[in-house]
C-alpha cells in the first residue's frame, strides 16, 4: 500500500493528497502575501511624504483596494485552508481529507480566481478602485469596466472557500479515528470546525452581493440605485452582513493555532480548554448579530446604535475568556522562547491591543469621531497582521520541522521575528495617533501635519517587508536540507500529529491510530 | 457506506450554502425595504395615499420645508415653487415644483424623496406627487410638477418641522432601454 507521490508537474496538478495540497495552499497564499505586500508598500511610499510623488491618486486607490482584497483573500484565507488541510487529517487520526477529489477542485481555482483579479490592473479604467468593501454606487454605477471579472473573481473565491470548508466539516465530523471524541480534539480542529459552518454561511451572502451589483451594472435591476427605488445603504447592510463573520473567519483558526503552540513551550496543558470551545462558540454566534458597528454613521435610530454597540461590546467577554487562558497557561510554566512561541506571545500581547482599539471603535458616540480614519487603519492591521498572519507564521514555524523533516534555523527565526515585530509595531502604532487627529483613510495626499507619523510608519513597513524575505529564505533553506527534526519535535508536545515520523509520510494513519 | 455519509453531509452542507444565497438575494432586499416602510427608517415616504376625510386639526401648526437637488449627472433645473409652508394636519395641501429641460435632447427624470425627521415619515401622506412616475421633458421644455399631501394628524408631538427632500435622477437611459426591450418583447409576439 505503500507508495509515494507521481514524480513531474502532474503530481501537483491531479494530486488528491493532503498534505500536497496543504503545501500548495500555503506556497499559493504566501505568493499573494508578497504581491498584496508590494502593493501595501506603494500605498507607503506614497504616503511617506504629503503631496503627490509616486503614483496618481487613481493608481493609488487601485492599490489599497487590491491590497485588501489580496491580503484578505488570497493571503489570509488559503493560508489558513492550508494548515487545516495539513494539520487537520494529521491531528484527528484520519488518513486524508473526507472529499479529496473536491479538495484538489479548490484549490485548482484560486491561482485562475486571482489570475483573473490581477490582470484587471492592465486593463483600460484601471483595476476595482472603489475599496475593499466595494460599497455601492461606488461599484456599481461609478466602477471602472473591469469591475465585472473583479466580481466573477469573487465569485470563483467564494465556491473554493465553501468548498473548502464543506471538506473540512465532512473530515472532521466523519473521519476520527475511533476514540477522538469531538471534546478530545485539538482547539485548532474545534475553531476549524466553527469557521467553516461560518464560511458556508456567509461565502453565498458575498456572492449574493455581488451578484446583485452584476445585476445593477448589466441587467437594469435597481437593487442599490435610488433612482430606480434601491437603497445604497442596503449594500452595506448586506455587505457586513457577510464582512463581520469574514473577520472572525481570518481569526478563529488562529485562536487554534495559538491553543496549540502555547502549552508547548509552557510546558503545561491549555488551561480551561471546554472554556475555549464554548468561547468559540460564542464569538461566532455573536458575529451575526454586531454587522451594524461597521455603518454607524450611516443613520441610523438611537435603539439601533445602542443594540449594535452593546452587541459588539459582548464580543469582548468570549474573547477575555481566551485571552485569560493563553495567559494563565503560561502563568508558571516553564517557558522556553523558540520562534514559534515569541510569535505567538506577540499574537497575545498585540491581537488584545487590537482587540481594545476595537472596543473604543464600537462606542458608538465614539465612532462618529473615527469612523473612516486611520484609526480605524491602525485597529484592523493590529488585529489582523499580529493576529491572522503572525499566528500563520508561528503555524509555519511550529510544524515546518514535521512538515520537512529539518529543523528551521532558530537564529535566523528570531532575526525574523524581531523585525517583524518591530516593523509592525513602527508601521501601525503612529497609525493611532493620525487617526485620533483625524486623517481620513484611502486618500494619497495628506495635510503637513501628519508628516512625521507618516515618515516612521512608512519606513516600518519596508522593515517588516524586508523581514519577509528572511522567512522566505529560512523556509526554502528547510525545505532543502538541514539539522534532522525528531519525530516529537519539540519538547513532549501534545497532538497525534507528533506520534508519525518527521518528515511526514506521504500516507499517515492508513489504520486510526489509538486514542487515549 | 464512508462515502455516502460524506454524499449526505455534503449534500446538507450545499443546500445550507444554497439557502443563504437565496438570503441574500431574494430575501434580505425585501427585508429591509419592509423594514424601512415600518419604521421609515431611511426617510422614504408611502406610495399613493388613499385620502380619508379627517379633521383639521387647527391648532397645531406644522412647517414643511421643500428641498430639491439634482444627481450628479442630472442637468434640469429642478427647484420648489415655494420652499417653506406652514400647514394645519389634516388638511390637504398642494404645491408644485418646477423642472426645465435646459438640453438639446429629450430626457426622463425620477425624482426619489427622502424625509426628515425619520419618525415623521409615515405621517406624511401624498395623495398626488410628481415621483409617482418618470418625468418626460423634451428638449428645452418646463414643467410644473404637482405634489398634493396630507400631514397626519397623529404626527408624533415635538415633530414641528418636517424637511421633504426630492433628489431628481437622469433616468433617460434605463427608461429608453427598458421601453426598447418592450418594444421587442411585442414585435416578437406580434
Amino acid at each position: 500500500m505503500a507508495h509515494g507521490p507521481k514524480p513531474g508537474f502532474s503530481r501537483w496538478l491531479y494530486t488528491t493528497n493532503h498534505k500536497d495540497i496543504g503545501s500548495m495552499y500555503l506556497w499559493f497564499s504566501f505568493t499573494m502575501f508578497l504581491l498584496g505586500g508590494c502593493m501595501a508598500l506603494v500605498i507607503r511610499a506614497e504616503l511617506f511624504e504629503p503631496g503627490l510623488q509616486i503614483v496618481q491618486p487613481e493608481f493609488f486607490n487601485q492599490m489599497t483596494t487590491m491590497h485588501g482584497l489580496i491580503m484578505v483573500f488570497g493571503a489570509v484565507m488559503p493560508a489558513f485552508v492550508g494548515l487545516a488541510n495539513w494539520m487537520i487529517p494529521m491531528m484527528i487520526g484520519a488518513p486524508d481529507m473526507a472529499l479529496p477529489r473536491m479538495n484538489n477542485w479548490s484549490f485548482w481555482i484560486l491561482p485562475f480566481a486571482f489570475a483573473m483579479l490581477a490582470s484587471t490592473l492592465f486593463m483600460d479604467g484601471g483595476a476595482p478602485n472603489f475599496g475593499w468593501t466595494f460599497y455601492a454606487p461606488l461599484s456599481t454605477e461609478y466602477a471602472p469596466p473591469s469591475t465585472t471579472f473583479f466580481i466573477f473573481s469573487i465569485h470563483i473565491m467564494g465556491a473554493s472557500s465553501i468548498m473548502g470548508a464543506i471538506n473540512i466539516i465532512a473530515t472532521i465530523l466523519n473521519m476520527r479515528a475511533p476514540g477522538m471524541t469531538l471534546m478530545k480534539m485539538p482547539l485548532f480542529v474545534w475553531t476549524w470546525l466553527i469557521t467553516a459552518y461560518l464560511l458556508i454561511a456567509v461565502m453565498p451572502v458575498l456572492a449574493g452581493v455581488v451578484t446583485m451589483m452584476l445585476m445593477d451594472i448589466h441587467f437594469g435591476t435597481s437593487f442599490f440605485s435610488a433612482a430606480g427605488g434601491g437603497d445604497p445603504v442596503l449594500f452595506q447592510h448586506v455587505f457586513w452582513f457577510f464582512g463581520h463573520p469574514e473577520v472572525y473567519i481570518m481569526i478563529l483558526p488562529a485562536f487554534g493555532i495559538i491553543s496549540a503552540i502555547i502549552p508547548t513551550f509552557a510546558r503545561k496543558p491549555l488551561f480551561g480548554y471546554s472554556s475555549m470551545v464554548y468561547a468559540t462558540a460564542s464569538i461566532a454566534f455573536l458575529s451575526f448579530i454586531v454587522w451594524a458597528h461597521h455603518m454607524f454613521t450611516v443613520g441610523m435610530p438611537v435603539a439601533g446604535e445602542l443594540f449594535f454597540m452593546y452587541a459588539t461590546m459582548l464580543i469582548a467577554v468570549p474573547t477575555g475568556v481566551k485571552v485569560f487562558n493563553w495567559v494563565t497557561t503560561m502563568f508558571r510554566g516553564s517557558m522556553t522562547f523558540e520562534t514559534p512561541m515569541l510569535f505567538a506571545i506577540a499574537f497575545v500581547i498585540l491581537f488584545t491591543i487590537g482587540g481594545f482599539s476595537g472596543l473604543m471603535l464600537a462606542i458608538a458616540p465614539a465612532d462618529f469621531q473615527y469612523h473612516d480614519t486611520y484609526f480605524v487603519v491602525a485597529h484592523f492591521h493590529y488585529v489582523l497582521v499580529p493576529g491572522a498572519i503572525f499566528s500563520i507564521t508561528a503555524g509555519v514555524y511550529y510544524w515546518l520541522p514535521k512538515w520537512t523533516g529539518n529543523m528551521y534555523n532558530e537564529t535566523m527565526g528570531k532575526v525574523h521575528f524581531w523585525l517583524a515585530f518591530i516593523g509592525l509595531n513602527v508601521t501601525f502604532f503612529p497609525m493611532h495617533f493620525v487617526g485620533l487627529a483625524g486623517m481620513p483613510r484611502r486618500i494619497p495626499d495628506y495635510s503637513l501635519q501628519f508628516a512625521d507619523f507618516n515618515q516612521i510608519a512608512s519606513m516600518g513597513a519596508f522593515l517588516f517587508g524586508a523581514a519577509q524575505i528572511v522567512f522566505l529564505f529560512n523556509v526554502i533553506r528547510t525545505v532543502m536540507g538541514g539539522k534532522k527534526a525528531t519525530d516529537e519535535v519539540w519538547d513532549n508536545p501534545e497532538g497525534l500529529e507528533w506520534t508519525v515520523p518527521s518528515p511526514a509520510p506521504y500516507h499517515t494513519f492508513s489504520t486510526p491510530p489509538a486514542v487515549r | 457506506m464512508q462515502l455516502s455519509e460524506n454524499a449526505k453531509l455534503t449534500a446538507k452542507l450545499l443546500a445550507l450554502a444554497g439557502s443563504m444565497l437565496v438570503f441574500a438575494v431574494f430575501i434580505m432586499p425585501p427585508l429591509y425595504d419592509a423594514f424601512c416602510d415600518i419604521t421609515g427608517l431611511n426617510g422614504k415616504t408611502g406610495d399613493r395615499y388613499e385620502a380619508v376625510p379627517a379633521a383639521v386639526d387647527s391648532h397645531r401648526k406644522v412647517k414643511v420645508q421643500f428641498v430639491a437637488s439634482q444627481n450628479e449627472s442630472m442637468p434640469w433645473d429642478f427647484r420648489p415653487s415655494v420652499v417653506s409652508m406652514t400647514v394645519h394636519p389634516g388638511e390637504p395641501v398642494d404645491t408644485v415644483f418646477l423642472a426645465r429641460n435646459p438640453t438639446t435632447r429629450d430626457m426622463v427624470g425620477q425624482a426619489i424623496p427622502s424625509l426628515v425627521p425619520f419618525k415623521a415619515a409615515n405621517y406624511f401622506h401624498k395623495t398626488e406627487c410628481f415621483c409617482f412616475n418618470q418625468q418626460t421633458l423634451k428638449a428645452g421644455e418646463s414643467a410644473e410638477l404637482p405634489l398634493r399631501f396630507i400631514v397626519d394628524p397623529d404626527l408624533p408631538p415635538g415633530v414641528n418641522t418636517i424637511t421633504l427632500s426630492y433628489t431628481l435622477f437622469d433616468v433617460t437611459e434605463k427608461f429608453t432601454r427598458n421601453l426598447n426591450n418592450k418594444n421587442a418583447d411585442s414585435e416578437r409576439e406580434g
